[in-house]
């Protein structure tokens, strides 16, 4: 059984993590799929933490769009699992966005829309050609939370959504990040015609997906994960596609993750 | 094999008279392994151009960058810096993917270039016609494919296409447009046909790294040519091997009942032995003709003919057989060619 503070943890070793907080970077996008019954934000702050306190990478950033929460959530959540969000945020490490407050458009429809999601892009791509060309970077991330929100704030259009992710993930083949996206399976899962989230799955070098156990909630496991990790082509070869397995649990200040069976 | 049969089609080019050969590459999300087969396709092709006479060029119209010209609008208005849209002398930038037009233009016109020396034609490889669906509708993507592969300086086209992620009248309409469907399909089903439980998770995994590859060929008469194989992912591409019944897994599929559904190693072994009846894998007996009466000594000879072989067969039981009498002259030697096969309707 490991928990999220010792070096590596399940989770960390099925998503290729390296003991320093690296790896994963080099132009991948990672999706998290959750569930009403099994949120997986708690992944979200997890990586939060592994990005923003490895000391071998003191100028990796993190940048983070919230449509979900205010950042006085964030910051009281990472406080206890012992990172000061506030901190990071005055050293232009976490630069945080709050999507929840800006007046995105009514009358103006999707056009309008789109005008605010070039403007986002905008100032995503400008942070992270900053950081790329400061001495001693190595991975920028870009984290969104949730999705299913930014559909909402983008006045329903999916189409939106995924041109932004595509937008994203060249930024991330270009300049060497990771982009972490939450989503909601159980949002799509009555739609008749090919959903939005299969687009992202595609889209995906990494999906993790939250869900309850088959035989329903516990009090000691509160779900399982399964990372399906695609594996990367590079010029050496291609590594094989992998899929783990674990259960979790959700504690006060950490999680803990173990195989079905190993808890004493 | 299908995939050296794919390409030898791709290679040999359009037929007289004919429009250019096209293929659509199909996958699926539990089958993702479509965009291995487009770059071994595309490999052999470089290959085959290659070791003729000219070298193979390769001209790339970039559709992945700034597909809607967002980085070109924010470098216009100086938010960020002009790097991100430059691209290598061999790439022409496609700002505005919804533009199919502009995008069969551009196509033509870097062909043109590239074939500018050699008066020869080109080929074109789409990777995928599932982004192209993001910006534009069916009919504008199968006009942008027909028309390429009416152009005559075309020589062959093929495209991937991720079949789940649209309704089955698109994926109809691209297969209408091909003269070869090559099908990547798991190598297995999962129970239920749902995601990711504890008892499917090895298919899954398995699924990452095997699938069924099934190739539909459309001929000029109309008539429809099938293969199928397996491949496998390795770490420098990927391996196409002859597909093979996996009799562990054809065992666990059969239903538990009473009756025995399956036959005994020696029952194999004995079916394996019997003689087919067809005329030109003959066992040197001379051929019979039924003429449509028989005496009754004839009968009674051929009962006696009977018993004895039935004694013999008896004595041998090891060896099954089938006793075929040939209706009239008339009737044709049975042959392995397919008669219609020379038809040019």
């Amino acid at each position: 059984m490991m928990s999220s503070n010792s070096a590596n943890n399940l989770l960390d070793e099925a998503l290729g993590f390296n003991d320093d907080g690296g790896g994963g970077g080099g132009g991948l996008l990672l999706l998290i799929e959750d569930r009403v019954e099994t949120s997986g934000a708690f992944i979200l702050h997890h990586l939060i933490k592994r990005r923003l306190s490895s000391p071998n990478r003191p100028n990796d950033v993190v940048v983070f769009l919230s449509f979900a929460h205010p950042f006085s959530h964030y910051d009281r959540i990472l406080r206890k699992m012992g990172c000061n969000l506030g901190v990071q945020k005055e050293n232009k490490r976490f630069v945080y966005y709050d999507m929840l407050n800006l007046n995105y458009p009514v009358t103006d429809g999707e056009k309008g829309a789109e005008d605010l999601l070039l403007s986002v892009y905008g100032k995503i791509q400008k942070t992270v050609e900053l950081c790329s060309s400061r001495e001693g970077y190595k991975n920028s991330t870009i984290m969104i939370d949730d999705i299913s929100l930014m559909e909402v704030a983008l006045c329903g259009s999916s189409n939106l959504v995924l041109d932004f992710l595509h937008y994203c993930y060249s930024l991330a083949t270009q300049f060497d990040c990771l982009v972490i996206i939450l989503n909601h399976e159980d949002v799509y899962s009555t739609m008749d015609v090919p959903s939005p989230l299969l687009q992202m799955e595609y889209l995906a070098n990494i999906v993790i997906k939250a869900e309850p156990l088959a035989t329903g909630l516990a009090t000691d496991v509160h779900g399982q994960l399964t990372v399906l990790n695609k594996g990367i082509c590079q010029g050496s070869g291609c590594s094989k596609g992998k899929i783990r397995n674990f259960h979790f649990r959700v504690k006060e200040n950490c999680v803990e993750y173990f195989y079905p069976g190993s808890r004493t | 094999m299908a995939a050296e049969a794919i390409s030898r089609a791709l290679r040999d080019g359009a037929l007289e008279g004919e429009h250019a050969p096209a293929l659509t590459i199909k996958d699926s999300i539990h089958a993702p392994l479509g965009a291995f087969v487009f770059d071994h396709i595309l490999a052999q092709l470089s290959s085959n151009i290659s070791s003729s006479k000219s070298q193979a060029q390769l001209r790339i119209v970039d559709c992945y960058t700034d597909p809607l010209g967002w980085k070109s609008q924010l470098a216009e208005s100086g938010i960020v810096s002009n790097r991100s849209t430059q691209n290598a002398t061999t790439a022409s930038l496609c700002k505005n993917a919804r533009d199919l037009d502009m995008l069969f233009s551009s196509i033509v016109e870097l062909g043109k270039e590239v074939i500018r020396e050699t008066k020869g034609r080109f080929a074109v490889a789409i990777d995928s016609v599932s982004e192209i669906l993001r910006h534009a509708s069916i009919s504008s993507a199968a006009s942008l494919l027909s028309n390429l592969r009416s152009h005559d300086q075309v020589a062959c086209l093929f495209w991937l296409f991720h079949s789940d992620l649209h309704e089955m009248k698109a994926s109809s309409a691209l297969e209408y447009i091909s003269s070869m469907v090559a099908c990547v399909e798991p190598i297995s089903n999962t129970t239920n046909g749902k995601g990711m439980n504890s008892e499917n998770l090895p298919l899954i995994e398995q699924n990452l790294g095997r699938g069924k590859f099934s190739v539909r060929f459309k001929r000029r008469n109309g008539r429809i040519r099938l293969m199928s194989e397996e491949l496998h992912t390795e770490q420098m591409g990927i391996n196409f091997v002859p597909a093979f019944e996996d009799y562990v897994t054809s065992q666990s599929l059969v239903p538990k009942v009473q009756f025995s559904l399956q036959l005994s190693e020696k029952e194999r072994n004995d079916r394996a032995k019997v003689v087919l009846p067809f005329e030109h894998q003959g066992d040197g007996k001379p051929i019979q003709i039924y003429d449509g009466r028989r005496s009754v000594s004839e009968s009674k000879t051929e009962n006696k003919e009977t018993n004895a072989e039935k004694m013999h067969v008896n004595e041998d039981s090891g060896r099954g057989e089938i006793i075929y009498i040939r209706d009239s002259d008339d009737e044709m030697p049975d042959s392995d060619e397919d008669p219609d096969d020379d038809l040019d309707i």
